[in-house]
């Protein structure tokens, strides 16, 4: 792999949200109203509750993580979808730009936009809401690296949809978080759900950072067990969707797909 | 050793029971321009897409300064570049952002002294911070073909690339291409429907019809070889009754 063609896959972004600031406004205000709304109900909830529960860290916290999973996995279609909107494929397709190259080009895009959206929400919610992130430790490094790599796998393999089923299809990408986040048990245990939800749950790594969170939050102690079992599956997704994305676009070199591939030819 | 620029052996591509590319074979050698010439869905823009590696043949093979486009296509592709009437450059982009994208996914070195001197050479640096979309068909055009020299490509494959130009912008493009593949001698493999700019332009043409190659050769003595008044008269003769021109070819 060279690192000049990675460089450019992400540069095109930076062009892009350089010239048009409105690029960047909603990376940081979709994230920025989610901090905003949930801190509140977190501190309304922290002042009629008698349990002594932290809804700060709980709520706030879970938020914060599934809003910057959610950002990973829309940085990295987003700049797929970049080909998709300026006809580009054929310019791009036909370089010496390779396949693993392109994905780490979106990967790196990936962690530009998610992180301007992490310290938005940092920002807002530490700020304004007192959450103390930093007494999660150390844990936030395997919290962060489960979201950062499942987000990564979701966002390719949303790309590697698109291309089979053609631009149309870029509005199922967008609900994928929200399908996702009952079963992931963000806000509750899994041990809340029905089995099958439950069972659907376990097979997503952002359950594993959940389910630790809010054993820290409450006192106890996160389960380094589950947590590498979490890191696990998530390197597992990332290297089905990587596979998955090769399949495809192998299929669409062979099937003629990419050549007619545009926003108009395709749907 | 030496390799022609492009070498083409047998390429064939079947959509089903479709034959899009029938058996297709030629070189592009060092230096010449080689026009492919066909009616529309003729099988000349399927056999580009093959040759940039966007599509893949149902048989045949495909080399680019001797390498296997199926085998080592990264390397094979960095010797390559295109430009197409169909294939804009990014309108979102300003033209310097475009040259310096695509000259990092073709790893140029030296990018920005590349940049400048294409810029001037195709009268850019005005438009540096101008976004492509709002370029006009002939500056379009100038960038797109910018973004095909950047690589200082072996193979330059353009198609149609003078279809939105006006007469005046057109003669300068093909007296670039001209000058390129003698100053440069790369190949160049250009498709075009104006006959009058292929005989001016090209060294050889290859007559496509139904995805084969039904005719080849010098544009200015074709016509004659053939009984036809003109390239244009032998082209419709040509698109209109393939078989009959087939057995007369050969």
């Amino acid at each position: 792999m060279k690192l000049r063609p990675i460089a450019a896959v992400a540069l095109r972004q930076i062009y892009l949200m350089r010239s048009s600031p409105v690029r960047i406004l909603p990376m940081v205000a979709w994230v920025a109203v989610d901090i905003v709304l949930w801190g509140f109900i977190a501190r309304y909830l922290n002042g009629v509750n008698s349990r002594g529960i932290n809804f700060t860290a709980s709520l706030l916290g879970a938020v914060l993580f599934w809003d910057f999973f959610t950002r990973v996995m829309q940085g990295v279609t987003m700049a797929f979808f970049e080909d998709i909107w300026s006809r580009n494929f054929v310019n791009v397709f036909s370089s010496p730009l390779r396949i693993s190259e392109y994905l780490c080009g979106l990967v790196l895009t990936g962690v530009a936009t998610s992180a301007i959206g992490l310290l938005a929400m940092l920002a807002i919610a530490s700020t304004v809401f007192g959450l103390k992130i930093a007494s999660l430790g150390l844990l936030l490094l395997p919290f962060l690296m489960v979201l950062f790599l499942f987000g990564i796998a979701l966002g390719v393999l949303a790309s590697a949809m698109v291309l089979r089923l053609g631009p149309a299809s870029e509005w199922l990408v967008w609900p994928i978080p929200a399908m996702l986040s009952p079963f992931a048990g963000v806000f509750y245990p899994l041990a809340t759900l029905p089995g099958w939800m439950r069972a659907i749950g376990h097979a997503l790594p952002p359950s594993y950072v959940f389910e630790a969170m809010r054993s820290v939050v409450s006192g106890g102690i996160a389960d380094p067990g589950q947590l590498a079992a979490g890191v696990g599956l998530a390197l597992l997704d990332v290297l089905l969707a990587c596979w998955l994305f090769v399949t495809v676009y192998r299929y669409a070199v062979r099937s003629g797909l990419l050549a007619r591939y545009s926003a108009e030819s395709v749907s | 050793m030496s390799h022609p620029a492009l070498k083409a052996s047998g390429l064939c591509k079947s959509y089903g029971d479709i034959k899009a590319v029938d058996g297709v074979s030629f070189d592009v050698e060092h230096g010449e321009i080689v026009g492919l010439l066909g009616p529309n869905g003729a099988g000349k823009t399927t056999t580009i897409n093959m040759v940039l590696g966007i599509l893949q043949p149902s048989a045949g093979h495909i080399e680019i300064e001797g390498i296997d486009i199926g085998r080592e296509r990264s390397r094979a592709l960095a010797q390559t570049n295109f430009a197409a009437v169909y294939a804009a450059l990014p309108g979102n982009l300003t033209v310097y952002q475009n040259l310096r994208f695509f000259g990092l996914l073709y790893d140029v070195r030296d990018l920005d002294t590349r940049i400048t001197a294409l810029m001037s050479e195709f009268g850019l640096e005005s438009l540096r911070n101008t976004r492509a979309g709002v370029l006009s068909s002939g500056e379009q055009t100038r960038l797109a073909l910018a973004k095909a020299l950047l690589n200082a490509p072996r193979l330059l494959l353009l198609d149609e690339p003078t279809a939105s130009l006006d007469p005046s912008a057109a003669q300068q493009v093909r007296s670039l291409i001209r000058m390129l593949a003698q100053r440069e001698q790369c190949g160049i493999l250009w498709t075009s429907h104006n006959m009058y700019e292929v005989e001016e332009t090209c060294h050889r043409v290859l007559f496509v019809s139904h995805g084969r190659i039904l005719l080849e050769g010098d544009p200015k003595h074709l016509p004659q070889e053939h009984g036809a008044a003109s390239l244009e008269e032998l082209f419709i003769r040509l698109a209109r009754e393939p078989l009959s021109a087939n057995r007369a070819a050969s």
